[in-house]
C-alpha cells in the first residue's frame, strides 16, 4: 500500500456498496474516517507505511450500513463513487461520503488481507 | 483690543463692533442669525425693535467679571506664607540665641569648653545651613491657590513648630537664663538638638506635604458641565479643597477652551414643535382652562411626526463643508502670504547695494503680509465661532512671533485650527481666576469613594466625581524557554 511519488498507484481493491442509513435528517453511513494530505500519517495505527497519507476506516458502527456492507476496520478507501480519496484532504473526504443526494455510495477499499489472497490464490491457481 | 489703528493700504473693513464688548454694552445691536452672518467686522447689522439700551446676558457677565477682576489686592492670599515665614524665620534664629545670649550676659562665669564644643560649633552650622537652603527650596514659593478652608497639614506642621520651639524656649528660659547656667558645652548640645529636631519637623512637613499625595489611590473623572468634555485624573490621597486645585492646575492645560457659542442646538432646530397650533374653544361657558389648551397642544405636538432629527443633521453636514471650505482657502491664502517675505541674510544685504529692498524688522514684515490673509482669517474664524478669542492685534502678534521664529505656514495656523488649552487664551493679570468650590461633604474631608464636587465658575462648572483606583493582585507564572515544543495536530477522526 506504499507508493511512490510519480508511479502510478496499483492495489487490489474490492469494490463496497453502501446504502445510507436515514436517520431522521441526517444520511448516515455507520463508520469513521482518519487520515488526509492535512494530517499527521505518523499517527495512524492501521497504516503499514507510516508517511502513508490516505483516508483509511478507523471505526464501524456495529451492525450499521458499513458492516453490512463488507468494510472492515484499517480498510483504505481509495475511491468513493469515483472520486479520487488518496491524496485528499480530510475534510474534503468527508465531503464527499456525505453528499446529501446520493443515497448510495461505491468505495473501493483495499487492505493487506486482499493482497495476501490474492498472491495466494495466484499461487496456487497459477494462471493459464 | 481696542486698537483700532488704520493699516494704510489695505482695504479690508475695520469697523466698530470689533472692539471689545466691554465698553459695548450701551448699544446693542442684534444680528441675523448665526449660520447666514459671516461678515465679520462689516456694519451690515439690523437694529431691532429691541431698545437701544438693553444688555444681553453675555454682556453682564463680562461686567462682573471685569469688577470683579479689578478688585484690589487681595491680603488674605499673603497671611498665610507670611506666618509661616515668621515662624521659620524665628525658629532658625532661636540656636544662634541659645548660643550668643550666655556669651552676651555672663561670658565671664562660662566654663571654657574646647574642641568638643568647637565640633559640635561646626555640625551645628552645618545644620542650620542645610535647614536653611531646605526650606528655602521648599516652602519659599509664590502659592499658587487660596484655599477656602485651613489647610490641615500646614496648620497641624506650624503649631507643632511653634509648640517646639516655645517649649524649648521655656526650658532654656527656666533652667539656664534664671540661674545662668555655667556649663557651656551642656548648652550648645541643646541648641544642637533644637536643629535635630527642627530637621525632623522639616523631614515631617516634607512627608505630608509634598510626598504623600504622590501615590495614586483615585481616579477622578472631571466633567465640564457645559458640552460634556471629559477627563480622567489619577490623584493620591488629597484632601478635598487640593483635590480641587490639582484639578484645576490640569484643567487649564487638557481641556480645550470653553466656548460658550457652540454650546446647544440652535434653536431654528428645537423650537419648531409648539408653533402652528392655536386653539380655539367651542364651549358656551367660556371658562379660562389654560391647562386644558396647553394639554391639547403637547398631544397635537407629540403625535405630529418629528423630524428636527433630520434638520440638525443636514444642518451639522452642511456647518462641516463650509468649515472644510473656509479652512481650505484660509490655508491657502497663509501659504501665499507667507511667501511673500523672506528672511534677509548679513551678507545679502552687504552684496546687491544696487538693489536696495526695504528692510523691516518683524512688526512691519507681519503687517505687510497680514493683509492678503485677513479676509479669509476673519470668515474662518466667524465660522468656527472663535471670532470672541482672536483680535486683530492677537493675530499681528501671532503672525509676527512666528515670522521671527522661522515657522510654515502650517504651524501659524495651528493656533487656529484647532481649539487650544484654556491656558493659550489666559491674559496674565495678578488677580487670578475665582473658582467656587461646591461641596456636600466639608472640604478638609479626604477624598474617598463615590465623593462628588463640583467647581463653579461663572458660566460653566466642573463635576469631579472620585473613585478609588482598583486593587492589582498581580500573581506569578513562571514559563520554562525550553518548554516550548509544538507537534503536528492529532488524527482527526470523523464519523459518516
Amino acid at each position: 500500500m506504499s507508493f511512490v511519488p510519480g508511479q502510478p498507484v496499483t492495489a487490489v481493491v474490492q469494490r463496497i456498496e453502501i446504502q445510507k442509513l436515514r436517520e431522521g435528517e441526517n444520511l448516515i453511513l455507520g463508520f469513521s474516517i482518519g487520515g488526509g494530505i492535512d494530517q499527521d500519517p505518523g499517527q495512524n495505527p492501521f497504516s503499514e507505511d507510516k508517511s502513508d497519507k490516505g483516508i483509511y476506516v478507523t471505526r464501524i458502527t456495529p451492525g450499521g450500513p458499513a458492516e453490512v456492507a463488507g468494510l472492515r476496520i484499517g480498510d483504505k478507501i481509495m475511491q468513493v463513487n469515483g472520486w479520487d480519496m488518496t491524496m485528499v484532504t480530510h475534510d474534503q473526504a468527508r465531503k464527499k461520503l456525505t453528499k446529501k443526494r446520493e443515497d448510495v455510495v461505491r468505495l473501493l477499499i483495499t487492505r493487506k488481507s486482499l493482497e495476501e489472497a490474492v498472491k495466494h490464490s495466484k499461487g496456487s491457481h497459477p494462471r493459464q | 483690543m481696542d486698537n483700532e489703528s488704520q493699516y494704510s493700504g489695505y482695504s479690508y473693513k475695520s469697523s466698530h463692533s470689533r472692539s471689545s464688548r466691554k465698553h459695548r454694552w450701551v448699544r446693542r445691536l442684534k444680528r441675523r442669525s448665526t449660520y447666514s452672518d459671516d461678515n465679520w467686522g462689516e456694519t451690515t447689522t439690523v437694529v431691532t425693535g429691541t431698545s437701544e439700551h438693553s444688555i444681553s446676558n453675555e454682556d453682564l457677565t463680562r461686567v462682573t467679571k471685569d469688577l470683579e477682576e479689578s478688585t484690589p489686592l487681595e491680603c488674605k492670599r499673603f497671611i498665610g506664607p507670611a506666618l509661616g515665614g515668621c515662624l521659620s524665620f524665628f525658629a532658625l534664629i532661636t540656636p544662634l540665641a541659645f548660643l550668643i545670649l550666655p556669651q552676651v550676659l555672663w561670658r565671664d562665669a562660662l566654663k571654657p569648653c574646647g574642641t568638643p564644643c568647637e565640633g559640635l560649633y561646626v555640625s551645628l552650622a552645618f545644620k542650620l545651613l542645610v535647614l536653611l537652603i531646605s526650606s528655602w527650596a521648599l516652602f519659599l514659593r509664590p502659592p499658587r491657590a487660596t484655599l477656602p478652608r485651613f489647610f490641615v497639614f500646614r496648620c497641624l506642621l506650624m503649631v507643632l513648630v511653634f509648640l517646639f520651639v516655645a517649649s524649648y524656649w521655656l526650658f532654656y528660659g527656666v533652667r539656664v537664663l534664671e540661674p545662668k547656667e555655667e556649663d557651656y558645652r551642656g548648652i550648645v548640645e541643646y541648641a544642637a538638638s533644637l536643629v535635630d529636631a527642627l530637621l525632623f519637623i522639616q523631614y515631617l512637613a516634607l512627608v505630608l506635604l509634598e510626598v504623600r499625595h504622590l501615590q495614586p489611590a483615585f481616579c477622578l473623572k472631571v466633567v465640564r458641565s457645559t458640552d460634556g468634555a471629559s477627563k480622567f485624573y489619577n490623584v493620591g490621597h488629597l484632601s478635598i479643597q487640593r483635590a480641587a486645585v490639582w484639578v484645576l492646575d490640569r484643567y487649564y492645560n487638557d481641556f480645550s477652551v470653553y466656548n460658550p457659542a457652540v454650546v446647544n442646538l440652535p434653536k431654528s432646530i428645537l423650537s419648531k414643535k409648539m408653533t402652528g397650533f392655536k386653539v380655539y374653544s367651542l364651549d358656551e361657558n367660556t371658562t379660562n382652562n389654560s391647562t386644558g389648551q396647553s394639554r391639547a397642544m403637547i398631544a397635537a405636538a407629540a403625535r405630529r411626526r418629528d423630524n428636527s432629527h433630520n434638520e440638525y443633521y443636514y444642518e451639522e453636514a452642511e456647518m462641516e463643508r463650509r468649515i472644510r471650505k473656509r479652512k481650505a482657502r484660509l490655508v491657502v491664502a497663509v501659504e501665499e502670504a507667507f511667501t511673500h517675505i523672506k528672511r534677509l541674510h548679513e551678507d545679502e544685504a552687504a552684496a546687491s547695494p544696487k538693489h536696495p529692498r526695504e528692510v523691516m524688522d518683524p512688526r512691519e514684515a507681519a503687517q505687510a503680509i497680514f493683509a492678503p490673509m485677513a479676509r479669509a482669517m476673519q470668515k474662518y474664524l466667524r465660522t468656527t465661532r472663535q471670532q470672541a478669542f482672536h483680535s486683530m492685534e492677537s493675530i499681528l502678534t501671532h503672525l509676527q512671533f512666528c515670522i521671527t521664529h522661522n515657522m510654515t505656514p502650517k504651524a501659524f495656523l495651528e493656533r487656529y485650527l484647532t481649539p487650544g488649552p484654556t491656558m493659550q487664551y489666559q491674559q496674565q493679570s495678578g488677580r487670578g481666576r475665582q473658582w467656587t468650590l461646591v461641596s456636600e461633604d466639608p472640604v478638609i474631608s479626604g477624598l474617598r469613594q463615590g465623593l462628588v464636587f463640583s467647581l463653579r465658575r461663572l458660566d460653566f462648572s466642573l463635576v469631579v466625581t472620585v473613585t478609588p483606583l482598583p486593587f492589582l493582585r498581580l500573581g506569578e507564572e513562571f514559563i520554562d524557554p525550553k518548554s516550548h515544543k509544538f507537534v503536528m495536530r492529532l488524527q482527526s477522526e470523523t464519523s459518516v
